[in-house]
């Protein structure tokens, strides 16, 4: 064993240590005499995985192996690496959740996350496997000034990577923590590690690995699940969704949502509102917002983009999203047998009591299935889909990780502060192994000064910057003669710099004088809910005690959470910045920064002049379109 | 990024098959690139401004709203599908001749 293998097998005991020996004090959705499950089959995971890592440790020579796998997989590899890429947690448990909680809009919210890969397919993967090498910038910088480039396509990754980062960290370790009952700052520091072992040691090439072996288990798991939930039912959706339909927990759940609208409605009526839309989604601008997000930005995700450098040719990359639209299309069909499952069998109220987002889902389905709470097949059921969720999170932190850390080392080391000088394969690898680290560490950082922080608009903002500042720079600089630097660069500061303003005066942002009145409802009518919670309690029927114990769970939540709201928006009157009410109304800032980020191209390519960008015009236009010389760009 | 000045851009540009190309990638690329969004937005637009429609049951329970959307995703894997018999059998014939020769071209 090499000292290289032995500082692997010491990092993977390090991160096993963090997540198992830490005090694990509180108390989770796996019951503390059965977590020993859930490390039992993480620790399967692991182990799978480091394995994999170490065999790879061996392969990653250069800069190449490190960030791209040296182009050496293939097509359908990629397809699955790409899915468990982008199956974060936030799709895999939230919109199963999304879905139990709220019906059809959560279902309907999936469709954007799989369309998305058709502005891929037709227009942005092949072209970028024909002319990329490690990076978004080098797309940019080939026919545009290099240096420039290379700083606002660097900056640009940074920024979206650290947007869906601090989301990952954040939502994982409120994940983790709510699943196994693990410390917040523990799951962090363990997610942190474990995803730093592969990335440093095993490069693109672990990282790939450990996305295509989480991608098959979520696949098997969410299988195993929806044929227990249908089978019953002769795999008939009109019988399923009937039964769900005729459920009271659901036509309770609606009554609720609906309030006062919902009295002159028959319990039927009720539940079949549940299929209908409307119930989540009020603003239908905002909705349509957040789909141009979703369609445009996942294009424009620099730890996607990534993935096609991985594979040798342009066919590799089609075949590669044509296989990913399988899997994440086949798998939000799935879930949508999972979320109103969930919502059949366990019930909004009984998932809403353990999370309120409604995250828990999946995991608690996972443990009525197999028997329920007490039994030993649904604990370890709930253990393996927790640790798929944890698995989820280390891949998908991998992923971006590694984006990050080549815009740093690749872009700003090599290719600005060197200048496009030679420098040494060992000394890129080098750069590429320390700008990990220092992106690993700022995570964990960012994660454990976050805590508590509400990040989930986080992933819509990421999408929105890349959609707004990547997406069309990446676009025209390959579709459009006339594009050039100045375009780029105007592209990108005014796509980046209108999202993420819109986004801070927009309602994503705390206002505290909302906050206080919202909070104030809720302990004002504390007393009479009470009251009927109490009436209830008293009731001879044990499903009305049962209803009035799990009403008075998300009760006690609500109050408790009103009152942590009024301790922190104490003495502020004002949002972060200074404003009393939002300025700008939608949560999604895209129906406005994308098109702002086009015309920033246009007029930018327009005003200002560039011969290089003109010149190399025909090489990068023949190149995307032919990929010449685009074999030989893998083998040096 | 290394330019390769052994190999005449231009004239891969104003290569007859490569304009031939060119022309029949940009036709058949924006119309299904077009085809796609208008289809997808319909969705959330449906959703919001035609309930009435959404809700109409047309299979026991299931209605014309959780069908459209199941329909989603069959229309996305069949522009997948499409899309990639078409490059399969056409452009990337075109684009392996036109490669070929001139890379064989230089030097």
């Amino acid at each position: 064993m090499n000292l290289q293998n032995r500082k692997l097998v010491a990092w993977g005991l390090a991160a096993a240590a963090v997540a198992f020996g830490g005090p694990a004090v509180a108390q989770g959705a796996v019951a503390p005499e059965y977590r020993w499950l859930t490390f039992a089959v993480f620790a399967a995971i692991i182990g799978l995985t480091m394995y994999v890592t170490y065999l790879a440790a061996k392969r990653v020579k250069s800069a190449s192996d490190f960030y791209t796998a040296g182009g050496g997989v293939t097509g359908i590899q990629n397809g699955w690496a790409i899915a468990g890429d982008y199956l974060s947690a936030a799709s895999f448990l939230g919109i199963a959740g999304l879905i139990s909680q709220y019906g059809y809009d959560g279902f309907m919210y999936s469709v954007g996350w799989l369309v998305a890969y058709i502005t891929v397919l037709l227009l942005i993967a092949e072209p970028c496997r024909n002319i990329g090498k490690y990076t978004l910038s080098d797309i940019l910088a080939y026919r545009n000034n290099p240096k420039a480039m290379r700083i606002v396509g660097a900056l640009s990754v940074i920024t979206v990577s650290t947007f869906y980062l601090t989301a990952q960290m954040v939502g994982g370790g409120v994940l983790v923590k709510t699943l196994i009952g693990i410390d917040y700052e523990y799951s962090v520091i363990a997610v942190g590690v474990l995803m730093l072992a592969y990335v440093l040691f095993g490069g693109m090439v672990a990282t790939t690995w450990v996305q295509i072996i989480k991608a098959i288990l979520l696949v098997a798991a969410s299988l195993i699940l929806v044929m227990l939930v249908w089978t019953p039912y002769g795999f008939s959706l009109p019988g399923f969704l009937g039964d769900v339909v005729a459920d009271p927990k659901v036509q309770a759940r609606v009554a609720t949502l609906l309030g006062d609208p919902a009295k002159n409605m028959s319990a039927l009526e009720l539940g079949q509102r549940f299929l209908e839309p409307g119930l989540y989604f009020k603003n239908p601008i905002d909705q349509i917002s957040l789909g141009m997000a979703l369609v445009f930005g996942t294009a424009g995700l620099p730890h996607i983009l990534m993935r096609f450098f991985t594979v040798p040719t342009a066919q590799a990359a089609r075949t590669s999203v044509v296989w990913a639209m399988a899997i994440i299309g086949g798998f939000y069909v799935l879930t949508l047998f999972l979320g109103f499952g969930a919502a059949k069998l366990v019930g909004p109220q009984a998932i809403a009591a353990v999370d309120a987002g409604g995250n828990m889902a999946a995991p608690l389905l996972a443990q009525f299935l197999g028997g329920g709470s007490n039994s030993f097949l649904g604990n370890f059921m709930l253990a393996f889909v927790s640790a798929v969720a944890f698995a989820t999170i280390v891949a998908v932190v991998a992923g971006l990780v590694l984006a990050a850390a080549s815009a740093i080392a690749h872009d700003l080391y090599v290719g600005v502060y060197h200048g496009g000088d030679v420098v040494p394969p060992q000394q890129q690898v080098r750069a590429a192994r320390i700008a990990t680290v220092v992106v690993g560490a700022l995570a964990i950082t960012i994660g454990i000064a976050a805590k508590g922080q509400n990040v989930a608009h986080l992933v819509a903002l990421a999408f929105a910057v890349a959609a707004s500042a990547n997406f069309p720079c990446v676009l025209l600089t390959l579709y459009w003669k006339k594009c050039n630097t100045g375009g780029i660069v105007l592209g990108m500061v005014v796509g980046t710099v209108v999202a993420v303003g819109l986004t801070l005066v927009s309602p994503n942002v705390t206002y505290p004088k909302a906050v206080r009145e919202a909070s104030q409802k809720v302990l004002d009518g504390e007393a009479a809910k009470r009251a009927a919670i109490a009436e209830k309690l008293a009731s001879l029927d044990a499903a009305v005690v049962k209803q009035g114990e799990t009403d008075q769970a998300t009760l006690d939540k609500a109050v408790k959470k009103a009152n942590d709201d009024l301790v922190k928006v104490a003495g502020k009157e004002v949002s972060i910045m200074g404003l009393e009410k939002p300025m700008f109304e939608l949560k999604n800032p895209g129906i406005v920064s994308i098109p702002l980020g086009f015309l920033a191209v246009l007029l930018g390519s327009l005003l200002f002049r560039d011969k290089r960008s003109e010149e190399l015009w025909p090489e990068v236009y023949a190149r995307q379109n032919t990929g010449i010389l685009a074999s030989k760009a893998t083998s040096h | 990024m290394a330019t390769a000045p052994e190999i005449d851009w231009n004239a891969v540009i104003a290569d007859p098959r490569f304009q031939t190309l060119h022309r029949r990638k940009q036709g058949f690329l924006t119309g299904l690139m077009v085809f796609s969004v208008v289809f997808y937005f319909l969705l959330p637009i449906g959703a919001a401004y035609f309930q009435d429609l959404f809700k109409v049951k047309v299979w026991g329970v299931v209605n014309f709203g959780l069908l459209f959307a199941i329909t989603q995703f069959v229309v996305a894997w069949l522009v997948a599908f499409y899309y990639s018999r078409r490059a399969g059998a056409d452009f990337d014939r075109l684009a392996r001749e036109i490669a070929a020769d001139h890379e064989k071209g230089r030097g």
